[in-house]
């Protein structure tokens, strides 16, 4: 049904932390992997060893600069997939009924044999998060693992995820939003985590943490002035000192003259 | 937003099918026998066809049925359902002036009334996208509104109603480009907002996720040469708006009618390009691209 819940019992997660991420697509590949074998249609590939292939994915990484005015640029790796809204345009907008969020846990699901490929979901979703699958003609979009993460038959710890449980830096976190003691609803409140376009009132669930600021120059310079030796007194021995220093190639003294 | 053939043929036909029926159940006088034929048959193949080249994109077409069902939230819903019920009351009362000579006039107004909420509905399923600001606008809403109605108007032969109609809609549209030219900008997107790195200062795109386009980059980014666009912009206004006037204006000729109605369908059809070419989704903001 393509009502949305008045609310949901937990609102299940990601927290990506920009400024942990290295980009490493590793989590894109896990995501592929784990998602063509498992919860509904594969995800194609198209001409995948040619000049130009395509394919569907879940996971995408994009690589960005952030440059502050008169600071070194900053190179910000940025994964997207789906971030589960509340208020979800994607699901609102479905002709079928195929696309719904779980009143249980506030996942955003597909049901493929409903599904009739209009695409239209994917033009709402204003985050490029569903990709509709060309061998299969399904719309495709990320479940949150919803076959991992409730899977008895899989050992506790890989009931998470498959980005979270494969990201090497320790940069995605998944967890229940709606408890605010949870360990991603922490990692927000302290690392100040944002919505993307907010002003588009999606109100996503899934939140990014802000790449801490840069050290800046001044700050490594405060050694500075008890290395900056320079005699008064030019008789004496430092005197002597200093002007033999001087000499040497490189020293600021002898450029400004 | 990729202007595929099948949405093109879908809006521009289905809205002039329905425009017609519009008038057909509105008229008075309504055509009866073989001439009433001839009308119902051209405002039939025109929305039917529309409706048919709609579903040319989906992936899985023997489903479509399922698409009646969310009328409650989705306007894609809503707009099969008023399609499919305009049609049936529609040919009913086509059916009672050919075959009987018997025009039901409250079956005809309930008609009209559904083929106009159809044409509002398409309006919608594009209009309320707020992904898409150029679109999501209810200028959308009176852009087809109006073109509908006043193609119909002109397949119906109305030529004294059609002309004040053909003027609005030239208005309408001018309108509906230059505000739409503003409306991205005024939405307040950009790459900042969108990867809510702004605050730390300029954003630049890098590198792309993958190396060559995928289905995001060939359905949301579409790009079309501001040059290209003024001059599209004018080729569909003088077919759309100035050249069905003028010929209208002339001693009436059949001739003069035909040409007017198509040139007015193939201006409105290159509006449509432009509808779905220009129109700028903000995934593109995510590629750098907008
Ligand atoms: S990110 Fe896109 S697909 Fe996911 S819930 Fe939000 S609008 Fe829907
Ligand atoms: S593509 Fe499938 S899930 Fe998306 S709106 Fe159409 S029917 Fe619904
Ligand atoms: S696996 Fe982790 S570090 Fe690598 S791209 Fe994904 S989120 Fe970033």
């Amino acid at each position: 049904m393509t009502q949305l819940p008045q609310s949901t019992e937990r609102k299940l997660g990601l927290v990506i932390d920009l400024d942990t991420c290295v980009g490493c697509h590793a989590c894109v590949i896990s995501c592929k992997g784990w998602n063509t074998e498992n919860y509904g249609a594969p995800l194609s590939d198209q001409n995948a060893y040619g000049a130009d292939p395509s394919g569907t994915f879940l996971n995408r990484v994009h690589t960005y600069e952030v440059q502050a005015e008169g600071a070194a640029a900053q190179t910000v790796h940025f994964p997207k997939s789906c971030l589960h809204c509340d208020d979800a345009p994607c699901v609102t907008v479905c002709p079928t009924g195929a696309s719904y969020k779980r009143q249980e846990d506030g996942i955003v699901l597909v049901n493929e044999d409903a599904c009739i490929g209009c695409g239209l979901c994917a033009w709402a979703c204003p985050y490029g998060a569903r990709e509709l699958d060309k061998a299969e003609g399904v719309m495709k979009k990320c479940t949150l693992c919803v076959d991992r993460i409730y899977n008895e038959n899989l050992p506790e710890e890989d009931r998470e995820p498959a980005c979270v449980r494969t990201c090497p830096a320790g940069a995605r976190h998944f967890g229940d939003f709606a408890d605010p003691d949870s360990n991603v609803s922490r990692l927000t409140a302290k690392r100040g985590g944002m919505d993307l376009m907010p002003e588009l009132g999606t109100k996503p669930t899934n939140k990014y943490l802000p790449p801490r600021p840069k050290d800046q120059l001044e700050q490594t310079d405060m050694l500075a002035p008890l290395l900056d030796i320079v005699a008064e007194d030019t008789n004496g021995f430092l005197g002597w000192l200093d002007q033999q220093l001087s000499r040497l190639p490189g020293d600021n003294k002898q450029r400004g003259k | 937003m990729h202007p595929a053939p099948s949405v093109i043929i879908f809006t521009t036909l289905s809205g002039l099918g329905f425009g017609l029926l519009l008038w057909l159940g509105m008229a008075s006088e309504a055509p009866t026998g073989w001439e009433a034929f001839a009308f119902f048959a051209v405002a039939f193949a025109l929305s039917v066809g529309g409706l048919a080249a709609s579903t040319f994109h989906l992936g899985h077409p023997e489903r479509a049925w399922r698409a009646f069902s969310q009328w409650k939230t989705s306007w894609l819903s809503r707009e099969g359902i008023c399609a499919v019920a305009a049609l049936i009351v529609m040919g009913l009362y086509a059916a009672a002036l050919i075959f009987f000579g018997r025009h039901y006039a409250i079956l005809g107004w309930l008609g009209a009334w559904l083929s106009l909420g159809t044409i509002f509905t398409t309006s919608m399923i594009y209009g309320q996208l707020a992904s898409v600001p150029r679109w999501n606008t209810s200028l959308t809403s009176v852009l087809y509104l109006t073109l509908g109605i006043t193609g119909g108007a002109l397949l119906f032969g109305k030529v004294g109603i059609a002309l004040p109609l053909l003027l609005l809609a030239g208005a309408v549209q001018i309108i509906w480009w230059l505000t739409g030219d503003k409306a991205f900008a005024a939405r307040g997107s950009d790459l900042g907002t969108a990867t809510g790195l702004g605050e730390g200062g300029k954003v630049r795109s890098m590198a792309h996720p993958h190396s060559s386009p995928n289905y995001l980059m060939r359905e949301f980014i579409y790009v079309v040469g501001r040059k290209h666009s003024q001059k599209l912009r004018a080729i569909s206004f003088i077919l759309m708006a100035v050249l069905p006037a003028v010929l209208l204006l002339l001693p009436f000729s059949h001739l003069f009618a035909i040409v007017a109605v198509l040139s007015h369908v193939a201006g409105v059809a290159v509006s449509r390009w432009l509808f779905f070419a220009e129109a700028e989704h903000v995934v593109g903001l995510y590629y750098g691209m907008r």
